[in-house]
């Protein structure tokens, strides 16, 4: 044992403990997903999106909210502005680098509601069959059958406008695809050996729903989750530019690209430079996704 | 029949099994998998249900668990009948093995979370010192104790099978083809395994097999099955000594050997 | 006599995390007009040799051998365009589940049709016929039927001899059958080597049969390799693998219970660890 490296420890066939066992699970996954370039390159972006937003006050070099209507929509590279200023003369990189907490606030609140729901309500309905299965998947079919930024409008018209609002409605209508799948893999599952053996247990459906069928659902929805928020953020900056999401002055993403609208022909910058983030970010929840695949994918292990 | 007291071992009916019709689908779609099976297994007795693929002998293992929930006559266990909704204590009378001991272990599961979950799920409150007795008995030792199932052979992952199915302390094991995915070395193995724990545990084995040699290996009496009948019931002896007196019966040991 | 086909030194290789895998470890052996059967437990390499023949190991496995050589001409030189006109068209492949093998929303007979004319030019009607005379050949009663129906609607055995019959089409000098017969029931599985049978000698095509099960190649094979380890340990006439001498041989034959001599317990086979290291025996006839 005193001869053995950390490395060959983790990557042990013969795991001696619980813990021992986790961490040797977790760093063969994390293996497989560092060799995967391009997923790494997703992985940094949203880490230093992390860093940014937690540090916005020591990074930005202005305040996001201070107007100088004197220096209004100064083109990139202007002294002190790397990026330029807004309508209102505001630092747009600033702005940028404090808009990342609010990007990170919609898409982790549309993370822990949307696929939750889509989990539950798919697995149940995917368990338990019958008629709880009909009713539960006519209501998917409903919400399914509206275009989700039609349907996010109408929730927003009817709740106010307001970021709290536009999370709500975006995960209101992100999360019936999720149902679909957790109901089309539980279907699988249910059906498998090992779940008749714990039946055979005694086992209860509410154990076998979230020890058994859960942790094999989890891995996909979690893949289909970082592929779908690109979608999330662009969803949450069309509700911002639509003037019903994040309200001004809030520096939200959209709603700078919704500002910058008016100026787009003689000063680009203004909204492309928020577009370029929402870009850059998009591309890294996809790239994440990706490379989480190969990691999660039960399938792909054989 | 005599009725005998419950304790009383020998000469008990451990399983009795009359008339039992097992079909899937309804109306026009409707197949029976099971047409009128009766027999009985006594305690302590290893009995094989044998047949081609889609005779139904599975079927039989499944009714008797409930796995497969549409079926109609009797079955008794250890003298009780069995009613629609099973109680717990039924499953800490009867388990089963599974064919596929690739398809059977949970992929995310270690094999101390499998087996400690179901000494739980039975109301046990010495989990760890079980789950080593369990390891033990099966021939696997503590050092597979934290592995998970991507980390076993295929022989192994049969004996973490066999290891859950004796962690509720059961009297009638339901063995469906539990060799017929190992490798031949390792059948050997796994039939001695079962052989001997048949003995140190006094358990009742119902065993279902497409494989003659098995079959005759295993067990004292045995049920051939065809089309969801059971066209014979023999003695291994007799199997052995190739009287079969169904022509299907005869049919399969002329192919067997 | 010249053989069909002649391996020279045959490895497979993956590289994994914890290093090389050689699931094939230097094997030379050859292949005349005749029945060889290639049998050992899971892991043993004897399906990776079936498929390395065909050049069809997936990478990153890596097929490496001193020749390959089919008919005189080396198949490790061809290209991939070449590979794949000798594939079918020379060499044919059974493998263990017709259910994979079948597409599933064509009719069976479209299928043959399509395969036919694949190999042979030939009018819609001139391969319908043809494809009826195949499924003749392989002992399907209801041939015309046959031919309308889906792959679902079959049973395994008539899947497998669905199959044999595709494989058969353009008339391949080897026919390598990867376990054919495991997934299907005693009673059928004699049917299928029947035709096998029958075809190979009829055609005079050598036969590569790849199976776990000893005794079904000690009675349809005219000469068995014993692979252990990606190696072969032990070559023998079929008619003799029941005296057979190497120490894994007669275990795996004594794991086997037998009807005929009841026993309390079975043999459980021991392994030597000298036996992956000794070098492999050639396979040569």
């Amino acid at each position: 044992m005193a001869e053995q490296t950390l490395r060959e420890w983790l990557l042990t066939d013969t795991p001696t403990s619980r813990r021992h066992a986790k961490v040797s699970a977790f760093y063969q996954g994390w293996l497989s997903f560092r060799a995967n370039t391009m997923a790494m390159i997703g992985l940094g972006i949203l880490l230093a999106l992390v860093l940014i937003a937690a540090a916005a006050p020591f990074l930005a070099p202005h305040d996001p909210f201070a107007q100088d209507l004197g220096n209004r929509l100064a083109p990139l590279g202007a002294e002190g502005h790397i990026f330029g200023t807004d309508s209102l003369g505001r630092d747009i990189l600033s702005r940028l680098i404090y808009g990342a907490r609010i990007t990170l606030y919609i898409v982790a609140l549309v993370a822990l509601i949307a696929p939750v729901v889509g989990l539950l309500m798919g697995t149940v309905s995917g368990y338990v069959g019958g008629w709880v299965d009909i009713v539960l998947m006519r209501i998917t079919d409903i919400f399914l059958a509206f275009p989700r930024l039609v349907l996010a409008l109408a929730f927003v018209a009817a709740l106010g406008a307001g970021i709290e609002n536009a999370v709500i409605a975006i995960s209101l209508t992100a999360w019936p695809p999720y149902a679909r799948i957790a109901r089309a893999e539980t279907l699988t599952i249910r059906s498998s050996d090992y779940i008749s053996a714990i039946q055979l247990q005694g086992a209860g459906g509410l154990r076998i729903i979230t020890k058994h069928i859960w942790p094999l659902c989890i891995s996909s929805l979690i893949v289909r989750v970082t592929l779908d928020m690109a979608g999330i953020i662009l969803a949450a900056a069309g509700l911002g530019f639509l003037g019903l999401g994040a309200q001004p002055p809030s520096p939200e993403w959209g709603a700078m690209i919704s500002e910058g609208r008016r100026f787009i022909l003689d000063h680009w910058w203004v909204a492309t430079m928020p577009g370029l983030a929402i870009f850059t970010v998009s591309l890294a929840f996809n790239l994440l996704g990706d490379g989480l695949r190969d990691v999660l994918d039960p399938k792909a292990g054989e | 029949m005599v009725r005998r007291p419950k304790r009383e071992r020998s000469g008990m009916k451990m399983l009795e099994i009359d008339g039992l019709d097992v079909w899937f689908g309804r109306d026009r779609d409707r197949v029976d998998a099971v047409k009128q099976a009766t027999f009985d297994v006594a305690s302590g007795e290893s009995f094989g249900l044998v047949g081609e693929s889609g005779s139904g002998k599975s079927t039989i293992l499944r009714a008797i668990t409930g796995l497969a929930p549409t079926w109609s006559g009797n079955i008794k266990v250890g003298g009780q009948r069995i009613e629609r909704k099973r109680a717990r204590a039924f499953y800490k009378q009867v388990q089963m093995v599974f064919q596929d001991p690739y398809a059977s272990l949970h992929p995310r599961h270690s094999v101390d979370a499998v087996l400690g979950e179901t000494l739980h799920l039975h109301g046990f409150r010495d989990i760890d010192a079980r789950v080593v007795r369990l390891l033990d008995d099966v021939g696997l030792g503590q050092k597979f104790r934290f592995r998970y199932p991507h980390q076993l052979s295929g022989g192994q992952r049969q004996r973490v099978a066999i290891a859950r199915a004796l962690a509720p302390e059961p009297e009638l094991l339901l063995l469906d083809e539990p060799t017929s995915a190992l490798d031949v070395s390792v059948q050997a193995e796994i039939l001695n395994l079962l052989a001997d724990l048949r003995q140190e545990h006094g358990l009742t084995y119902l065993m279902v097999s497409h494989d003659l040699s098995v079959v005759g290996h295993m067990c004292d009496r045995l049920a051939v099955m065809k089309d969801g009948e059971i066209v014979e019931i023999m003695d291994v002896a007799d199997l052995r000594a190739m009287k079969a007196t169904h022509p299907y019966s005869q049919h399969l040991l002329q192919a067997s050997v | 006599m010249n053989p069909l086909l002649d391996i020279e030194n045959l490895w497979v290789r993956f590289p994994t995390r914890q290093g090389t895998f050689d699931a094939v470890r230097g094997i030379s052996f050859s292949l005349g007009r005749e029945r060889l059967g290639i049998v050992g437990e899971s892991g043993s390499g004897k399906s990776m040799t079936g498929r390395a023949i065909l050049r069809l190991i997936r990478p990153p496995g890596i097929v490496e051998a001193d020749h390959i050589k089919l008919g005189g001409v080396d198949l490790l030189e061809k290209s991939e365009k070449e590979m794949r006109d000798v594939r079918g068209e020379r060499i044919s492949m059974v493998m263990q589940d017709p259910k994979f093998s079948l597409n599933p929303v064509m009719t069976i007979g479209d299928q043959i049709i399509e395969a036919y004319r694949l190999h042979n030019k030939a009018s819609k009607s001139t391969a319908w016929t043809k494809a009826l005379e195949m499924l003749e050949a392989v002992s399907i009663r209801n041939p015309e039927r046959v031919m309308r129906a889906y792959p679902h609607e079959m049973s395994g055995g008539m899947g497998q001899r669905i199959m044999i019959a595709m494989m058969l089409i353009p008339n391949p000098e080897i026919l390598i059958a990867d376990e054919p017969t495991s997934a299907l029931d005693v009673s059928v599985q004699r049917q299928v080597l029947d035709i096998m049978d029958k075809l190979v000698k009829e055609r005079g095509m050598g036969l590569i049969f790849i199976s776990h099960d000893l005794n079904l190649v000690a009675d349809f094979c005219d000469r068995v390799l014993i692979m252990y380890a990606g190696r072969i340990v032990e070559v023998c006439d079929a008619d003799k693998l029941h005296d057979a001498q190497h120490p894994y041989t007669r275990g795996l034959l004594n794991s086997l219970p037998r009807l005929d001599t009841p026993r309390d317990r079975l043999d459980v086979l021991t392994r030597d660890p000298s036996w992956s290291d000794a070098p492999s025996v050639s396979g040569r006839a």
